[in-house]
């Protein structure tokens, strides 16, 4: 189910893994440009959030447990624990921006998203409706589902600004795929694993929204020369339910550790 | 005397000091009633790090010309475009030596003949572009 708080949390936790690329990246105008999506990220989770409750409470407050960001966002940007590799990066930039914007562009018009569906709670959006092939039945229910309707930080308001950055996001990664996947040797194997570790992950991404997914990246990975898996076999999941990995343990630890050490601080 | 809205009309963008955010279309509306002024905002960019800025310069600037009892609201619809932005703001960007959106012509040469170098730059709303006539960098606001 991808209701407010779990687009909230995959924007908020993928802000925080982006910004380890600041001062790090390849080149400065990548360590602007990573540095900036991480911005627009970051300033969706927080209208979110603040539509939701306390930002800072939210954000700062939450245990593992409580957080409903999917799997994907939360990995290493790399095969290891702390590892940043740029085209791994880029990969799960192109996986995620994808979702993103279809998720956005779903709870911008619910209506016009499946047809009918007015009405509907949200936990009937998603899950119920059966996994892939649902069109537009990922995102949908979010408009619906008790929040501020059309007052200032509706989640369709909200969503209505984010589909548009997440447009520009989608289509950096989308050059970066396709420059680095038809590059060179190194560049293709670099971007080749990375897109065959992180498939598994994107089933959880993408629930209800497969085939509107698969129709923006199959044809970016066929014009970057990679290869998807054949089997879809394993699929990791849990992180809409709060079951995360050891990953996010660390994530929160760095970014929760002022906050907590010293509640209400200003400067 | 200034009234409220001529006031806050006059706040500068804090980044981009030779627009005002009327005319880059982040003011939406100043209203007075007994006293009490409500300015309505909306943000460019979602995370838009200016924004905090802009409240304290339009509650700083109201409190120049007497207005104390200030909220300011920031309202999310209809969503911010590039296209709000005024032909008087378009005039002033490009003074600025900033090409303003829709444009990737080169503000200093004029020359048409110019690339982009990236498509981030020195703020989520800008791009940084090259001349290819008379080789001087230059910001481009991108559209949105």
């Amino acid at each position: 189910m991808t209701g407010p708080l779990e687009l909230a949390d995959d924007a908020l936790i993928a802000a925080q893994r982006l910004s380890e690329w600041v001062s790090r990246a390849p080149t400065l105008e990548e360590d602007v440009a990573l540095a900036n999506i991480a911005l627009d990220q970051l300033g969706v989770a927080r209208l979110l959030l603040q539509s939701l409750g306390d930002e800072d409470e939210l954000a700062y407050g939450r245990g593992d447990g409580e957080f409903r960001n999917c799997l994907l966002v939360e990995l290493p940007l790399g095969p290891a624990r702390g590892d940043l590799d740029f085209g791994w990066t880029v990969v799960w930039l192109l996986f995620l921006a994808a979702a993103q914007k279809l998720r956005y562009e779903a709870s911008g018009d619910p209506v016009a998203a499946g047809g009918g569906s007015g009405g509907r709670g949200l936990a009937e959006g998603g899950l119920a409706e059966g996994g892939s092939g649902g069109r537009g039945s990922g995102g949908r229910g979010l408009a619906e589902g008790g929040l501020a309707e059309g007052g200032s930080g509706s989640v369709k308001e909200v969503a209505a600004k984010a589909v548009k950055e997440s447009a520009y996001h989608l289509d950096h990664a989308t050059q970066w795929t396709i420059r680095l996947g038809d590059g060179t040797p190194e560049s293709h194997r670099r971007v080749q694993e990375a897109v065959h570790e992180l498939w598994p992950y994107t089933h959880e991404l993408t629930e209800g929204i497969r085939e509107d997914w698969l129709s923006i990246v199959e044809p970016v990975l066929a014009e970057a020369t990679l290869t998807r898996p054949e089997s879809e076999g394993w699929r990791p999941s849990g992180g809409r339910g709060g079951r995360h990995t050891e990953h996010l343990s660390y994530l929160l630890a760095e970014m929760q550790a002022l906050h907590r050490a010293h509640p209400g601080a200003q400067w | 005397m200034v009234t409220a809205f001529e006031a806050v009309s006059k706040v500068v963008d804090p980044e981009l000091r030779v627009v005002t955010i009327a005319e880059l279309g982040i003011l939406r509306a100043v209203d007075e009633s007994e006293g009490r002024v409500t300015v309505t905002i909306t943000p460019t960019y979602s995370g838009c790090p200016a924004m905090d800025a802009i409240r304290d310069d339009i509650r700083q600037a109201l409190a120049r010309h007497g207005f104390t009892e200030v909220e300011v609201k920031t309202v999310l619809s209809p969503a911010w475009s590039t296209d709000m932005i005024t032909a008087s703001g378009h005039e002033a960007l490009h003074r600025a030596g900033i090409a303003p959106p829709g444009s990737t012509a080169c503000p200093h040469c004029s020359s048409a003949k110019t690339l982009q170098i990236s498509r981030y730059a020195s703020t989520p709303c800008q791009a940084l572009h090259r001349c290819l006539g008379c080789a001087e960098p230059f910001n481009a606001v991108k559209t949105l």
